[in-house]
C-alpha cells in the first residue's frame, strides 16, 4: 500500500527524520495564516505532479488557499486530488536521494543512496548510485552510516546527520513493514538536510498489524475491488475474453496462450485453491460484470474435485442466464463426470488446455 | 542420491490439525513420505492419520525429524519456523500464503546464515517420485525419472509436470520455490543441486515475471551447467505496475518482464516454450 507524502512524512517525523515544517489540508479553509512563503503541493499517489502543476508558491494566506482551491480541483495522471499538504518553503542548496528496499535477489533490505536528488533515480547512471545490501541480524550500525557518507561526500557534522538519517530510516522500514522508503529529494538547506519528499510503500500482508495506518484505497479499479473483496485474485484488462483459472501461474499462463492465439483476454482471475460450488459461482459475478464476449474456464485439479466445479460453472449459467459461449478445460479428480456434466448442459468442455482454447477460437472466430 | 528431502527424511507438520494441514499429511503419507509426527499448541496427545501430536517441536523431536512443514496462518508462521529452526529442524517447508514480508526477511536471512534451508513461503512443496513428498502437490500426475522442475508457481507446475508424465518424461525432483518476493531458494539455488544430482539428466525451469531471478539463473547456467535447460515464462501479456495474483509478479519501473527473461534464457542456450504443452517437445530437442 502507498503512503500519500503526508502520510509518509508523519512517520519521517515519529522516527526522527527531520521534515520541512507543514500539515495536511483538504480545504481550501483548512490553510492557516503564515509569514513568509509557502509550498502547497498536491498530494496523489503517482509521479511528475510538479509538471502537471501540482506543487505551487504561495506568499500571502489569500494566494496560498486560492491555488490550494484550484489543486484539489485538479486531476493529475488520472489521479483525483483529496488533499495538499503546505509546508515552509526551503533554501536548497542541494538534493540528494536515499532510499531502502528489499532486495529480491540477495534477499535483504537494500540502501541506495546518490548525490544525483531531486530527479527519477532511474535516470541517474549507476556508477552514481551507491548500494549498500543490510544484514538484517546486523541492521544499520553507524559504520553504515560513516560507509556510504564518505561515498557521498558528506563529513563532519553533515555525516553525523546522514547517518541518524539512515539509521532512524531503516527502524521506520523494519518496524512498519515497508517494501521501499524513499526520500527524493534529501535537501540540504541551511546546513541541515531535510526530507523534502516522501515515498513509503507498505507491505499489504502485513497490514494487521499496523491498525495505526489509514487504509489507502489501492490503484484498483472499483470492480478489481469488489472482486479482491469477495477473495478472488482479479485484474481487469482490455480484451473480451473473460477469463476463470486456477492458480495465479496457470491463470497467467492462460492470458498468454489466448494472446498468443490472437484472442484477447478481459481479465485475470484466480479461482485459487477451491472446492465449492459456490466459490465458482460467484467467480463469474465478476467476469459477468467486465462484459466479455465469451468466458474461459481452465482449471487444472490437482485435488480440485472436478464435478464439484463444473456444477458451480452449471449453478452459474442458470442463476446468471448467461447466452455467451463458455469453454472449460477441466483436469483432476473426478474429470470425466465433471465434463460430462457440462457438455450435458451445453457447455463446451476440455481435458486440456490447448482443445479449449482451439475450440474457443473456433467459436470467436464463427461469430464474426 | 535426491535433492533436499529423500525416502528417510523425517518430516513433521506445524499445524497438523488443520484443514490443510491434515488433509495434505494423508496424502504425503500416502505417497511414501515419513509423516512422523504434528504440532498443534493446545492439541498434543491428538492423532491425525495416526501420527502422534505435540504441543511444541522440542516434543516432537524426540521422532529426529530433518524437516518441518509449516501450514499455521500467515500471523504464525515467523514463530513457527523460529521454533523449528531452534530445535535443529533443517529443512523448512512453508506452505502458508500471505506472509508479511519482513517476517520472510528474517526467516530466510536467519536459515541462511545458520544452514538451514528453506523451501516457500507460499509455495507447493518439493516433491521426490518413487521416494517422498512435502507439500500440497497431487500425487497422480507424476512418474519416476531424470527431470527436475523448478518453478515459481503451483498449479502451473502441475500442468507441466502433467505434460512431461504424459510424454513418457519422468521426474527425479520437483520443487516449488513460491510465489512471494522474497523465498527461501531461488532458481541458482536449485540449479546447483540439480547439476550436482546424480538423477537429474535435464532441467526445466518454470519462471514468471516479476524481480530477476530468471536473469539470474541464465547467468549461472552460461557458467555452471552442463546438463540440458528449457524454459517456460509465464506472464507476457501482463500489465505493468499489476500484481497477478502471486505478490512477485508484478513489473515495477519496468524490470522483471517476459522479453527480458526469454532474451536472457535465450542467450543462455536455454530454448523457451511459447504454450506449456510445448515443455516436453522443447526437451526432445535437447535431451532424447
Amino acid at each position: 500500500m502507498n503512503l500519500y507524502e503526508y502520510q509518509g512524512k508523519a512517520l519521517f517525523r515519529k522516527f526522527g527524520v527531520p521534515t520541512p515544517e507543514g500539515y495536511v489540508a483538504f480545504k481550501p479553509e483548512d490553510i492557516k495564516e503564515f509569514e513568509g512563503e509557502r509550498v502547497i503541493k498536491a498530494q496523489v499517489l503517482t509521479g511528475g505532479r510538479g509538471k502537471s502543476g501540482g506543487v505551487k508558491f504561495a506568499s500571502s494566506l489569500e494566494e496560498a488557499r486560492k491555488l490550494a482551491k484550484q489543486i484539489l480541483a485538479m486531476e493529475i495522471k488520472g489521479h483525483k486530488v483529496h488533499a495538499v499538504l503546505v509546508e515552509e518553503k526551503l533554501k536548497i542548496e542541494k538534493e540528494f536521494y536515499v532510499s531502502i528496499l528489499i532486495d529480491r535477489s540477495t534477499r535483504s533490505p537494500l540502501i541506495m543512496a546518490s548525490p544525483e536528488g531531486g530527479v527519477e533515480i532511474e535516470s541517474v547512471p549507476d556508477e552514481k548510485i551507491y548500494k549498500f545490501v543490510v544484514n538484517p541480524e546486523i541492521g544499520v550500525k553507524p559504520f553504515v552510516g560513516r560507509v556510504l557518507s564518505k561515498k557521498m561526500g558528506f563529513t563532519g557534522d553533515l555525516a553525523k546527520q546522514f547517518t541518524n538519517i539512515l539509521m532512524n530510516l531503516y527502524k521506520l522500514f523494519r518496524e512498519y513493514d515497508a517494501e521501499l522508503v524513499e526520500i527524493n529529494p534529501l535537501v540540504l538547506s541551511e546546513g541541515k538536510l531535510i526530507a523534502a519528499d516522501s515515498k513509503v510503500v507498505i507491505d499489504t500482508d502485513s497490514l494487521y498489524r499496523h491498525k495505526d495506518l489509514e487504509e489507502n484505497a489501492e490503484e484498483k479499479t472499483p470492480l478489481e475491488l469488489e472482486a479482491n473483496k469477495a477473495g478472488y485474485a482479479f485484474v481487469e484488462l482490455d480484451g473480451n475474453v473473460g477469463v476463470i483459472a486456477n492458480g495465479a501461474g496457470l491463470t497467467m499462463a492462460t492470458l498468454d496462450t489466448l494472446l498468443l492465439y490472437g484472442l484477447k483476454p478481459r481479465n485475470f482471475l484466480d479461482l485459487g485453491g477451491t472446492d465449492s460450488v459456490d466459490i465458482t459461482k460467484n467467480a463469474f459475478t465478476y467476469v459477468l460484470k467486465a462484459n466479455p464476449d465469451a468466458i474461459l474456464v481452465n482449471i487444472f485439479g490437482g485435488v480440485t474435485k472436478c464435478d464439484t466445479v463444473a456444477q458451480g460453472i452449471i449453478a452459474a449459467k442458470d442463476a446468471f442466464n448467461i447466452n455467451m459461449p463458455i469453454v472449460v478445460r477441466l483436469s483432476g479428480v473426478h474429470e470425466e463426470e465433471g465434463r460430462k456434466m457440462l457438455e450435458e448442459n451445453g457447455i463446451h468442455a476440455f481435458a486440456d488446455m490447448r482443445h479449449a482454447i482451439e475450440k474457443l477460437k473456433e467459436i470467436m472466430e464463427g461469430s464474426q | 542420491m535426491s535433492v533436499i528431502i529423500d525416502e528417510n527424511t523425517k518430516i513433521i507438520v506445524q499445524g497438523i490439525t488443520g484443514h490443510q494441514g491434515s488433509f495434505h499429511s494423508g496424502e504425503m503419507i500416502k505417497f511414501g513420505a515419513k509423516v512422523v509426527a504434528g504440532v498443534t499448541p493446545g492439541k498434543g496427545g491428538m492423532k491425525v492419520h495416526d501420527v502422534p501430536v505435540y504441543d511444541t517441536v522440542e516434543e516432537a523431536m524426540i521422532h529426529e525429524p530433518d524437516a518441518t512443514m509449516i501450514t499455521v496462518p500467515a500471523p504464525f508462521v515467523k514463530d513457527a519456523a523460529f521454533e523449528a529452526m531452534y530445535n535443529g529442524i533443517r529443512v523448512v517447508y512453508i506452505l502458508t500464503e500471505k506472509v508479511p514480508l519482513h517476517d520472510a526477511l528474517d526467516i530466510v536471512s536467519y536459515a541462511r546464515s545458520h544452514g538451514h534451508v528453506v523451501i516457500g513461503p507460499n509455495g507447493p512443496g518439493i516433491t521426490v517420485p518413487g521416494k517422498t513428498k512435502m507439500g500440497i502437490m497431487p500425487n497422480h500426475i507424476f512418474k519416476k525419472g531424470t527431470v527436475a522442475v523448478a518453478s515459481r508457481s503451483g498449479t502451473l507446475t502441475y500442468e507441466i509436470v502433467n505434460a512431461l508424465t504424459l510424454n513418457g518424461y519422468g521426474q527425479s525432483t520437483v520443487i516449488g520455490l513460491g510465489g512471494d518476493r522474497i523465498t527461501g531458494l531461488n532458481f541458482v539455488d536449485v540449479l546447483e543441486l540439480f547439476e550436482k544430482d546424480e538423477d537429474t539428466e535435464a532441467i526445466v525451469l518454470v519462471g514468471e515475471i516479476g524481480g530477476t531471478a530468471e536473469e539470474e539463473a541464465a547467468e549461472y547456467i552460461k557458467k555452471n551447467v552442463s546438463k540440458p535447460v528449457v524454459a517456460y515464462i509465464a506472464g507476457r501479456s501482463a500489465p505493468p505496475g499489476k500484481r497477478m495474483g502471486h505478490a512477485g509478479a508484478i513489473i515495477t519501473r519496468g524490470k522483471g518482464t517476459a522479453e527480458s527473461k526469454i532474451k536472457a534464457f535465450n542467450e543462455a542456450g536455454v530454448p523457451v516454450a511459447e504454450f506449456p504443452w510445448e515443455i516436453p517437445d522443447a526437451l526432445k530437442k535437447v535431451y532424447k
